[in-house]
């Protein structure tokens, strides 16, 4: 283990080295592009055995990942906003096809208009696709999580985003603790064989158009249809509930750090605020959740680690019994609310000592989130609760109404 | 030149794909497995290809094969490639991408000329039906003019594009036109690209009764009419040296006038009521195109 000071860029290409990536392919987009141009650079030194593709665009960056990893190979791609857009049919291919890829999201607003700053409106916006998605606080984090995810994706079959937050993440340096090539090596073993079978000595059709009901194979066998298949993912997926934990727990044995698994919490014991979120805002949050607490406020914070699947018995847990949850969303469900929001309302309906779940919507298109704008985001719903508010529309944060015409 | 009598008589396309009856994709299809052995890994996006396949849990190829989706064909392709190196397993099969033209020239374009320009080591292969048939015959960019489609409902207005042109543009090392009606053309150029490195395209031209409308009797005959008429013409381009190959070069030499596309245009109902204006314009590019190739002819030795 050595510390260097490095970005969040760097510590995604530093774990996606450890963890022996076997074939590389991306496609350059801001913020992500530093991770393509170091991979690139260590396997063309020598320094990292791989294949580097340099692909065409985003979507073959996920085709030659799918390629490669049906024949067994430990594939990894990243992008971001507008590259993971024009993945989009292969995100799906990529999750229906039960393939371990895992891929970096360096979360970017989608166009239109250009911008090429932070929310997380295109990570969020492939949350059904079938894939893990978790999200990360800082650098150290990345690191860890991107090496976590590649034994997450093939203990399950199911590839795995690790999303983090563009400039104020990627482009920002921190102090990381590196593990050694050994360490890693030991924790995390060579993929085993693939659920695919791409033998010339037992030749399969892989992927092939499958009927809704189940059917017999030329053996008699009664094999699954679509929907089985289907339900099979989802059941997989689900399984992440519990091995995104338990490797998070063997990563800290060895080399000495936890995450906390499914969620983190912060403050949380006494708390009656509880203040949510993904990403780089839950370190904010703790620095939030201490000034409230400085003004007679109990509060905490809890941040969303694995954000699908959705940690549903993880935040009743959390949640039970206090007074209020105010989610921050870096993204909306255009024309609902933030997707944490509404995703965590669900989780809570009807629950015994279900919270009161307000929603702020915050940051869109690198709007600076100050810790101020926060806490007074907390303040004003801790008022709009004194008054009696049960169901509050989000607020947008920081939102500028004068300029809007 | 390989002879039909020589060619191994095991059988990797099985009896009872889902295929149209007489269609050419099959022939063709028959032609390539038997060329590489078996020895192969079909990368296969959505096409009349995939139906013929089968449907999950049989398949009618006994072959490994690989679906992936319609645009990616040879971005999954180079994967599979890279994946196998990375595995030290490249030596166990020959990577076979393989599309219509719809998956070519059209919606999968853009990842060929990549995989292109990389020179990523796979042989590809168009088979060239001349719309989308498995949607129901809607025009694509190798469309013939004059062709009736389910979107050019009075004919096409423009001709197709020339995609082996557009490979050899590329600078790739290997680039073959063929016609599944001449399935020992077929072989001889699958035998030819599995010996290469580098990425190796072959187009190959597959009469479909179906979507043409003939009689899928006539398969063959219109496979060969398409030569005769230079319509489809045989020929192979390696590290940059044109050949006609088989009938074309042997209508090349014989000096003899080809066939009137006229002929090929009233066996097909897809030309029914093709204006006279529009079948001298085909017979014009026609003319053009094989004097352009005869000019280009290296003959062997
Ligand atoms: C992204 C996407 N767009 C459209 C389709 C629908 N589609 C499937 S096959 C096909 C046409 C295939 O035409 P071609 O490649 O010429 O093969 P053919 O069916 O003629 O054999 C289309 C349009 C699809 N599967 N994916
Ligand atoms: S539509 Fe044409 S290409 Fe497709 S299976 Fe039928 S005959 Fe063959
Ligand atoms: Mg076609």
């Amino acid at each position: 283990m050595t510390t260097r000071l490095m970005t969040g860029n760097d510590a995604a290409a530093t774990a996606v080295k450890l963890a022996r990536a076997q074939v590389i392919a991306a496609y350059p987009i801001t913020p992500q592009s530093p991770v393509v141009e170091q991979l690139s650079r260590w396997v063309e030194e020598g320094e990292l055995p791989a294949e580097f593709v340099a692909v065409e665009s985003e979507h073959s960056a996920l085709s030659v990942c799918i390629g490669a990893s049906t024949v067994g190979a430990r594939a990894f791609t990243a992008t971001s906003a507008n590259g993971l857009a024009y993945m989009t049919e292969q995100i799906w291919w990529a999750a229906g096809a039960r393939l371990p890829i895992v891929m970096c999201v360096v979360n970017r607003a989608m166009a239109a208009p250009w911008n090429v700053l932070n929310d997380q409106q295109d990570s969020m916006s492939v949350r059904d696709a079938g894939w893990v998605q978790l999200y990360c606080r800082d650098d150290q984090e990345i690191l860890d999580t991107t090496a976590q995810a590649f034994r997450v994706a093939e203990r399950i079959n199911v590839p795995v985003m690790v999303c983090y937050d563009g400039f104020l993440l990627s482009h920002t340096m921190m102090p990381v603790d590196v593990p050694s090539p050994a360490e890693v090596d030991a924790f995390l073993p060579p993929r085993t064989a693939p659920l695919q079978i791409v033998e010339v000595s037992d030749p399969r059709n892989v992927g092939p158009v499958t009927p809704a009901d189940p059917r017999e194979d030329a053996d008699g066998a009664l094999q699954p249809g679509y929907m089985e298949l289907r339900a099979m993912h989802n059941a997989s997926l689900l399984q992440a509930l519990e091995v995104v934990p338990a490797v998070d727990a063997e990563w800290s044995e060895a080399v000495g750090r936890s995450w906390g698994g499914l969620v983190g919490e912060y403050l949380l014991d006494d708390a009656e605020i509880v203040l949510v979120a993904a990403g780089s805002l839950v370190t904010q949050l703790t620095l939030v959740a201490e000034t409230l607490r400085a003004e007679g406020v109990r509060a905490g914070a809890l941040g969303i680690r694995c954000y699908r699947p959705f940690p549903a018995d993880a935040l009743r847990d959390r949640l039970a019994s206090r007074a209020l949850a105010l989610v921050y969303d870096k993204a909306l469900s255009y024309g609902n609310e933030g997707p944490i929001c509404g995703d965590l309302k669900a989780a809570l309906y009807s629950m015994d000592g279900e919270p009161a779940v307000y929603g702020a919507i915050c940051g869109l298109g690198g709007r600076d989130v100050t810790l101020e704008h926060l806490a007074q985001a907390a303040r004003d719903a801790l008022s709009d609760l004194e008054a009696g508010v049960a169901h509050r529309a989000p607020v947008w944060i920081d939102l500028a109404e004068g300029s809007m015409r | 030149m390989t002879r039909v009598s020589e060619l191994s008589t095991t059988e990797y396309l099985l009896s009872g794909n889902r295929a149209c009856a007489g269609c050419g994709l099959g022939i063709g299809l028959r032609a390539i497995t038997k060329a590489l052995d078996g020895k192969m890994v079909l990368v296969n996006p959505a096409s009349c290809l995939t139906v013929l396949g089968g449907m999950y849990p049989i398949s009618s190829l006994d072959v490994p094969w690989i679906n992936v989706a319609f645009p990616s064909t040879a971005s999954s392709a180079a994967g599979v490639r890279a994946g196998l190196r990375a595995m030290r397993r490249e030596g166990e099969m020959t990577v076979l991408a393989m599309a219509g033209d719809g998956g070519t020239a059209d919606i999968g374009m853009q990842a060929l000329s990549g995989a292109a320009e990389r020179d990523d080591d796979f042989i590809y292969v168009c088979y060239d039906n001349e719309a989308y048939m498995n949607t129901g015959t809607q025009r694509s960019g190798s469309t013939p003019a004059g062709a009736r489609t389910t979107t050019t409902w009075t004919g096409k207005r423009e001709n197709p594009k020339d995609v082996p042109a557009i490979m050899e543009a590329h600078g790739i090392g290997y680039i073959a036109s063929t016609n599944a009606a001449f399935p020992t053309d077929v072989y001889d150029k699958v035998l030819k690209a599995r010996d290469r490195r580098g990425l190796r395209y072959i187009h190959m031209n597959t009469p479909c009764p179906s979507g043409w409308s003939f009689d899928p009797k006539d398969t063959v005959k219109l496979g060969r009419l398409a030569v005769d008429t230079g319509v489809v013409v045989l020929y192979e381009i390696e590290d940059g040296v044109f050949r006609l190959t088989g009938r074309s070069a042997s209508l090349a030499k014989s000096g003899k006038p080809l066939v009137p596309v006229a002929e090929y245009l009233a066996a097909q109902g897809r030309f029914r009521g093709v204006s006279d204006e529009t079948a001298a314009e085909i017979q014009s590019w026609v003319d053009a195109r094989w004097a352009g190739y005869g000019a280009r002819h290296t003959p062997v030795g």
